[in-house]
């Protein structure tokens, strides 16, 4: 008796469990699951997504060795990876630390600082092309100011890609600002404290308790932001459209175009998983090089 | 009920802000002011931009305070383009994806903490190998998934996809496993139903991770702009992101009216953002630590 009615509890369970966990599993598996299992199979075929696809076999990765423009929006991808989570972590961890201060004013800065991460990456592209504006714009006439420029930021073949990397941190930093601050007041004031009464000076607190506490969080802010750099298109899209020529375009952007504008979808979805891997492959490389330089407590 | 110190206390705490004004002259000012300055700037040169006449957009040095104040560029782009619209549109399809989020979630994340069921380690390794899985991968076969749904081009095409993400399920999941067990225990034994100790019981104490989920989505689905650039071409069907984008296009030369469309474009997320600065603030502290 006791057991049957045990029994008839645990099989409930199954079905409340089910139950409740089927409308997230079920949206998931529809716009998660098959998505990235039917992008495979598409990269293996030759299809415009509208008639029926055809099997090629490898053709589609077998391609890209020899196309200049993907090897040419890697590279850019790169370029802008290895400025952009520099500038974006270490410019967060700075700007965060000088906003942890006990001063006047302080939570207008902080305000100040974190306003553009809720400015849309259209918003901030309809901004920057006006401010970088060769002619008309402000940014050149404060340059001029100090003698430097004029530039043609966005219009120029050489400095587009850079343009859009100082864009790109504008939008972002108050990001990092904003996990390195939560971090920064989750140290123990104890710690600090214990460390004065050893008579450790201020850039020495520094370097022995709180750049090891931080430690976990620059790791995330690391790898979140290589992968984002990695995968940048909204940036792109927006502000130079991969211009001036092609001297922006970006992995994503040119399987974009691939995909929804020129119908070589098999060919785009070849490139998106060959970015995947590469995204996955330096994210495993950052862990484990992370893991021997960040001390992770408990 | 402190699961943890980010989600319960104040966003940042400044104990030593209230003990005294003498630090007037700190050195820091010296390097707050430029950065804070670079920040705000190109914002305030926007709204500047947006109450000048063209010509004075076609000047050099950069006209910094305009001769009168042309609110007549804001009457012109709301006749010119549906922003009101584009606004309902987005409001509409955010509203939705977060109240959807909230509730599968909960459902969802509630499952996966508590109850024991078939499949469930299975289920739940899957959900996470999606956060895993860039955008890009999945957005060929998602367009033609929703293509076949008969979605595209609607506000459907939007929502239906992102009503539950793994995301929320996996936040939600580590928060109600930090809750006592013993109040549901007791709940059960009293004869409270599963749904009932979720609503009753559990979704009440987790107010701070509810309000961390709602902000993030919120976020992400206000200013998306890849999803609904592939799925919707009919104006009136438009966000706010994507008919400034197509505003753009069509007035890349009108930097007045260019500028009073984008004020007008983030006035609702500025607006919500200082009145609910604090749980921004929180939620993205939280989402990153997390994360």
């Amino acid at each position: 008796m006791a057991a049957s009615r045990v029994q008839r509890a645990i099989a409930s369970d199954h079905t409340v469990g089910w139950a409740f966990a089927f409308p997230a599993v079920a949206l998931i598996m529809i716009f998660g699951i098959v998505p990235i299992i039917w992008s495979a199979v598409i990269s293996f075929q030759r299809t415009n997504l509208l008639s029926p696809p055809v099997w090629v076999g490898f053709a589609n990765y077998k391609a890209l060795p020899d196309d200049p423009l993907f090897k040419q929006s890697m590279v850019h991808a790169l370029i802008f990876a290895t400025l952009f989570v520099p500038l974006s972590v270490a410019g967060g961890l700075f700007t965060a630390i000088a906003l942890n201060r006990p001063i006047r004013g302080v939570r207008l800065y902080r305000t100040a600082v974190f306003v553009p991460v809720v400015v849309s990456t259209i918003a901030t592209a309809v901004i920057f092309l006006w401010v970088f504006d060769p002619h008309f714009g402000l940014a050149n006439w404060l340059l001029a100011k100090v003698g430097l420029g004029p530039f043609g930021f966005f219009e120029s073949p050489n400095g587009a890609l850079y343009s859009v990397v100082v864009m790109t941190v504008w939008g972002w930093i108050g990001f990092d600002v904003i996990i390195f601050l939560a971090a920064l007041q989750g140290i123990p004031p104890e710690l600090v404290e214990a460390a004065q009464i050893d008579g450790a000076r201020t850039w020495g607190i520094f370097r022995g308790v709180t750049l090891p506490l931080l430690g976990p969080v620059t790791m995330f802010l690391v790898v979140w932001s290589s992968i984002n750099a990695l995968q940048l298109f909204d940036e792109v899209y927006l502000a130079t459209n991969g211009g001036p020529g092609t001297a922006t375009y970006v992995p994503v952007f040119y399987l974009f175009r691939l995909a929804f504008l020129q119908g070589v979808a098999g060919y785009a979805a070849a490139i998106a998983y060959v970015l995947f891997i590469a995204i996955l492959a330096l994210t495993v490389v950052q862990l484990i090089v992370g893991k021997r330089m960040v001390y992770y407590s408990s | 009920m402190s699961a943890t110190p980010v989600l319960d206390a104040e966003p940042f705490r400044d104990a030593d802000l209230k003990k005294g004004s003498r630090f007037w002259l700190s050195p820091w000012h010296l390097v707050l002011l430029p950065i804070a300055l670079v920040m705000v700037l190109p914002l305030l040169w926007m709204v500047v931009t947006s109450l000048q006449t063209l010509n004075e957009t076609r000047h050099y040095p950069p006209t910094l305070l305009p001769n009168s104040l042309e609110w007549n560029n804001y009457r012109a782009v709301l006749q010119e383009a549906p922003f009101a619209r584009w606004f309902l549109n987005t409001l509409i399809v955010t509203v939705v994806v977060v109240i959807g989020n909230l509730l599968f979630c909960s459902l969802a994340g509630y499952a996966f903490a508590r109850i024991k069921f078939f499949g469930r380690e299975v289920a739940f390794v899957l959900i996470l190998a999606t956060l895993m899985v860039p955008f890009q991968v999945i957005i060929i076969p998602e367009f033609l998934i929703v293509r076949r749904l008969g979605m595209i081009d609607s506000l459907g095409a939007l929502i239906l996809p992102n009503l539950a993400g793994a995301f929320g399920i996996f936040l939600l999941r580590q928060f109600f496993r930090t809750l006592p067990i013993e109040l549901e225990e007791a709940a059960r034994i009293d004869g409270c139903s599963r749904l009932g100790v979720l609503f009753k019981i559990v979704l009440p104490l987790s107010g701070p991770a509810l309000a961390t989920l709602a902000v993030i989505t919120f976020m992400w689905t206000w200013n998306d702009f890849l999803w609904p650039l592939i799925t919707i071409y009919n104006p009136d069907h438009m966000t706010l992101q994507l008919g400034l984008a197509t505003f753009q296009g069509a007035h890349s030369s009108t930097t007045n009216l260019l500028m009073a469309a984008n004020v007008l474009s983030l006035l609702p997320i500025l607006v919500l953002f200082f009145v609910a600065q604090r749980y921004f603030i929180r939620g993205i502290a939280t989402s990153g630590l997390k994360g």
